[in-house]
């Protein structure tokens, strides 16, 4: 079975690979691309660390095949923070120790920015349920919602709103 | 996962040509949330996979007079994003907010949903008790089948070999409609239904009498099925608890749910009564205007 050429635009870069169509796109950023901040767990729609945004949609990365994202965008946790620094989710979970062992944090931060972009202020039931498909096993979870509230009022002052 | 040809069909015409293949194993993708799964697990190793989403038809989402357009490919969030659709199919909003977290809907389709027949598909009680209407594209045309009749049974659909799911259509409903889809999980998100129970009323003018009623039930016979009995019991009956009581003894007699490891066949039937009932007081209460989405 031959490969295919894809082009996508990943973190604001044209990107282009070479996959079999059976590659999953985590597998593609992961092993073929070398963007190893998205990660695998569960590679079954269940978790949630594969997070990313597709054409700024939060999907599971583990359930989209590479030769599906032919002319979309893609953004991992790689494209969070810029020259400046981290990205305001990224500095308030690292100021409020929200990390425990830390596998699930970029499924998660990319998860509570697609929340973010969208919702200047969710409540707490509102994060809790957006982020009911990002599994953390070291259960930390109040923290990551603690820390998600911050972010939102973070963000919303950036805004100007 | 076993190797397969990945092709991306543009028309309709396409994707029929390339699943009516008798010698090969083809099937179409949309979301894949349920197909990757199991493909990665061995349980289906298609040959071709035919993806639907770059095809014009299969995207629209539009509401034209009193007809609702869901192309198969449309992912759920469009349609709950979408506020005339909120406000009007209450029961279909409620079933698709159920399917999976936010990543699922993110790319998963009332299409896939309907067309992966599982017996607990949240959407499906759902889109019967809206009436919903199958269209159907295939080789030697397009047919037109009433959502009720779309699943045969676990896993099986009435497509043949070259046919493709391609519109769901929903008549808007009437005033004074209500409609209301309920499930049991263990948990609040990312479940699969233990019992699924969807609910629509239609009132008298004045409200006082029951003028039409369809219950469908999900996770409790082969396939979702709509229990014409316990609309019968309603209509020409007053809005009561009462009512609701005989419904819920009717679509528990039409349950006929299997011990699994998600639930009991005791627990199954009595959950039908008690989903029941409650479908039938949200419909009512969105009937009168009283209960938002």
């Amino acid at each position: 079975m031959s490969k295919k050429k894809v082009s996508a635009k990943i973190n604001g870069q044209p990107v282009e690979f070479l996959c079999e169509p059976r590659q999953s796109l985590l597998e593609c950023l992961r092993d073929v691309i070398g963007i190893t901040g998205t990660k695998e767990s569960c590679n079954d729609g269940n978790c949630g660390a594969c997070s990313v945004l597709l054409n700024g949609r939060l999907v599971n990365s583990c359930l989209v095949f590479g030769v599906e994202v032919e002319g979309r965008e893609i953004t991992t946790i790689e494209g969070l923070a810029d020259w400046q620094g981290l990205h305001p989710i990224q500095q308030i979970f690292l100021d409020r120790n929200v990390v425990q062992c830390g596998y699930c944090i970029p499924g998660i931060i990319i998860a509570t920015k697609a929340l973010l972009d969208r919702e200047a202020n969710p409540s707490e039931e509102r994060i809790r349920s957006w982020l009911s498909g990002n599994l953390c096993r070291c259960t930390g979870y109040d923290k990551i919602v603690g820390a998600v509230k911050e972010a939102a009022v973070i963000l919303a002052k950036e805004k100007g709103v | 996962m076993k190797q397969f040809d990945y092709e991306n069909a543009k028309t309709i015409g396409e994707a029929v040509n390339l699943l009516n293949n008798s010698s090969k194993n083809v099937r179409p993708i949309a979301g894949g949330t349920d197909l990757i799964p199991r493909m990665r697990n061995g349980l289906l190793e298609p040959d071709i996979l035919v993806d639907i989403k770059n095809i014009p038809e299969l995207n629209i989402l539009s509401i034209n007079g009193d007809l609702l357009e869901i192309g198969a490919a449309v992912p759920l969030y469009r349609i709950y994003e979408e506020e005339r659709i909120t406000k009007s199919y209450p029961a279909l909003i409620d079933a698709i907010k159920n399917i999976g977290g936010i990543a699922i809907q993110g790319r998963a389709t009332v299409g896939g949903n309907l067309c992966n027949a599982a017996p607990s598909g949240d959407s499906i009680p759902a889109l019967i008790v809206h009436e919903a209407m199958c269209i159907i594209a295939g080789p030697t045309g397009q047919r037109i089948l009433p959502v009720e009749d779309f699943c045969t049974a676990p896993g099986k659909t009435a497509l043949g070999r070259g046919e493709l799911l391609t519109t769901i259509q929903i008549k808007h409903p009437p005033h004074n409609t209500g409609s209301c889809y309920n499930r049991f999980i263990p948990r609040n998100e990312m479940d699969i239904a233990v019992t699924g129970v969807a609910a629509s009323l239609m009132l008298s003018m004045d409200r006082t009498q029951i003028e039409n009623a369809k219950v469908a039930i999900g996770a409790v016979a082969p396939t979702p099925l709509l229990v014409k009995a316990a609309g019968e019991v309603l209509v020409g009956n007053a809005p009561t608890e009462e009512a609701w009581g005989k419904a819920a003894i009717a679509a528990q007699s039409a349950a006929r749910p299997i011990t699994d490891v998600r639930g009991s066949i005791n627990q199954r039937k009595h959950l039908v009564g008690v989903l029941t009932k409650r479908a039938l007081r949200k419909a009512y209460l969105r009937a009168i205007g009283e209960m938002e989405i």
